[in-house]
C-alpha cells in the first residue's frame, strides 16, 4: 500500500536515509525504532512528500506520493505546528478546512477523552497536553495511513494509555499505522511489526510476534542486539 | 478485565489465551457466553488486533471457542471441555512446580512430604 524503493536523503555529507526499501501493508501497526539520528523522521517526512529524496522514492497505491496521497496519509510530526493564537477548537477547524476526511465530531470526543477543552489556548498547553492535542487532531481524520512521529514522547503513563487506545481503535484491516519511538517496551503489545533503523539504513524489519514464537525474543531484546544497548527506559 | 502483566519475550497471543482460559475456568466467563469483538478485545487489553485474531483462531482450534458466522465468537457450551481445561492448567502448574523442586535436588517423596506439611500449616 505504501512503499519506498532505494530511497536516499543526504544532508551535507551525511546520508540521513540510506537506500531504504520497505513495504507497508494494510491491517498492520508498525513500530519504527532506532536512536535519535537514525533516519526515522526523515523517512516519515519523505513518505508524505515534505522532504524530497535525493534518489529513490515513495509510492502510495502504486503512485508517487504528493498532493494526492496526502489526502489519505495523516502525518503527525514531533514538533508542534500550530499558531500561537490558536485554541484547541481553532486547531480542529484548521484541520477541517484542510482535510476532507476530518471529523469534527470525532475530534470533539477525542478532546474530551484527552481531558482537553476547545477553549484551551495552544500556547498555554503543557508538553503532555500538546502531545494529546496533536494525537486527537491527527486521529480525528479517517485516513488510510497514519504516520505518528514520537507520539509517546514526554507524556505521563496515563496519557500514554489513552493514546495507545486511540491508536488501536483506529486500526482496521484497510489501515496502515506507523508509530516511531525510542520507548520500545511501550510498543511491545501494540505493534505487530517492527522496523529497525540504524544510521540511516534499514537494519531489520519483521513480525515481532513471530520473532517471539520462533526465537523467544522481545522487541527490546532485538533492540539490544541491533544497537548494543536497550534504548531508553519507559518512564 | 484486565490489567495484565506481560512478559515481552513470550508471545502475547499465548499470554492472552491463558488469561481468557483462566477466566473461563474460574467462571468469570460463562460457557456459551459471547466474547468481545476483535476490536473491543484489542482495546481492552491494549494489544494489536492481529494478535486478538490469532487468540480467537487458536482458541477455536482447541475447541475452547467457536464462531457463529456474522455473530461473533462464543465460549464452548461443553462443560466437559471446561473441566478438561481446568485439569490441563493444573497439570501445567504441577509440572512447573515439580521441575523447580527437582532442580533444587529434592527427591519426590520429600516433595510429597513438604507439600502435605505445607497444606497442614496453611489449613491452620
Amino acid at each position: 500500500m505504501l512503499e519506498c524503493k532505494e530511497i536516499t536523503k543526504v544532508y551535507g555529507r551525511k546520508a540521513a536515509v540510506d537506500h531504504v526499501s520497505l513495504k507497508l501493508e494494510p491491517g498492520h501497526i508498525y513500530a519504527m525504532l532506532g536512536p535519535n539520528g537514525s533516519g526515522k523522521t526523515t523517512l516519515m517526512k519523505m513518505a508524505v512528500g515534505l522532504v524530497k529524496p535525493n534518489s529513490g522514492g515513495f509510492w502510495y497505491q502504486e503512485a508517487p506520493v504528493g498532493k494526492e496521497s496526502r489526502r489519505e496519509i495523516a502525518y503527525m510530526s514531533t514538533e508542534p505546528y500550530f499558531y500561537n493564537w490558536m485554541t484547541a477548537g481553532d486547531v480542529g477547524r484548521y484541520y477541517d478546512d484542510f482535510f476532507e476526511d476530518f471529523s469534527m465530531e470525532h475530534y470533539q470526543s477525542l478532546l474530551k477523552r484527552m481531558e482537553l477543552t476547545p477553549d484551551m489556548k495552544t500556547k498555554t498547553l503543557s508538553s503532555g497536553m500538546m502531545a494529546k492535542l496533536k494525537i486527537a487532531v491527527t486521529m480525528a481524520r479517517k485516513a488510510k495511513v497514519y504516520l505518528l512521529d514520537e507520539p509517546l514522547n514526554g507524556i505521563d503513563l496515563l496519557a500514554r494509555d489513552v493514546i495507545v487506545q486511540t491508536v488501536i481503535e483506529q486500526c482496521g484491516s484497510d489501515v496502515v499505522l506507523v508509530i516511531s519511538s525510542h520507548l520500545v517496551d511501550e510498543l511491545e503489545r501494540v505493534v505487530d511489526s517492527a522496523i529497525f533503523m540504524k544510521e540511516g539504513y534499514l537494519a531489520l524489519m519483521g513480525d515481532v510476534e513471530e520473532l517471539r514464537v520462533q526465537q523467544g525474543k522481545s522487541m527490546v531484546d532485538l533492540y539490544r542486539e541491533i544497537y548494543g544497548h536497550g534504548g531508553e527506559e519507559g518512564c | 478485565m484486565p490489567e495484565m502483566e506481560y512478559n515481552a519475550s513470550i508471545p502475547i497471543y499465548i499470554q492472552v489465551m491463558t488469561s481468557i482460559k483462566r477466566d473461563i475456568v474460574t467462571g468469570k466467563i460463562q460457557p456459551g457466553e459471547k466474547l468481545p469483538s476483535v476490536r473491543d478485545l484489542a482495546i481492552r487489553y491494549s494489544i494489536n488486533p492481529n494478535t486478538v485474531s490469532r487468540v480467537y483462531r487458536e482458541l477455536e482450534l482447541e475447541d475452547v471457542c467457536f464462531t457463529r458466522r456474522g455473530m461473533g465468537t462464543f465460549v464452548t457450551e461443553d462443560a466437559g471441555r471446561v473441566t478438561r481445561m481446568r485439569e490441563d492448567m493444573a497439570q501445567e502448574l504441577i509440572r512447573d512446580f515439580l521441575a523447580g523442586m527437582r532442580q533444587l535436588g529434592i527427591p519426590d517423596d520429600e516433595i510429597k512430604r513438604l507439600v502435605e506439611e505445607y497444606g497442614k500449616q496453611e489449613g491452620g
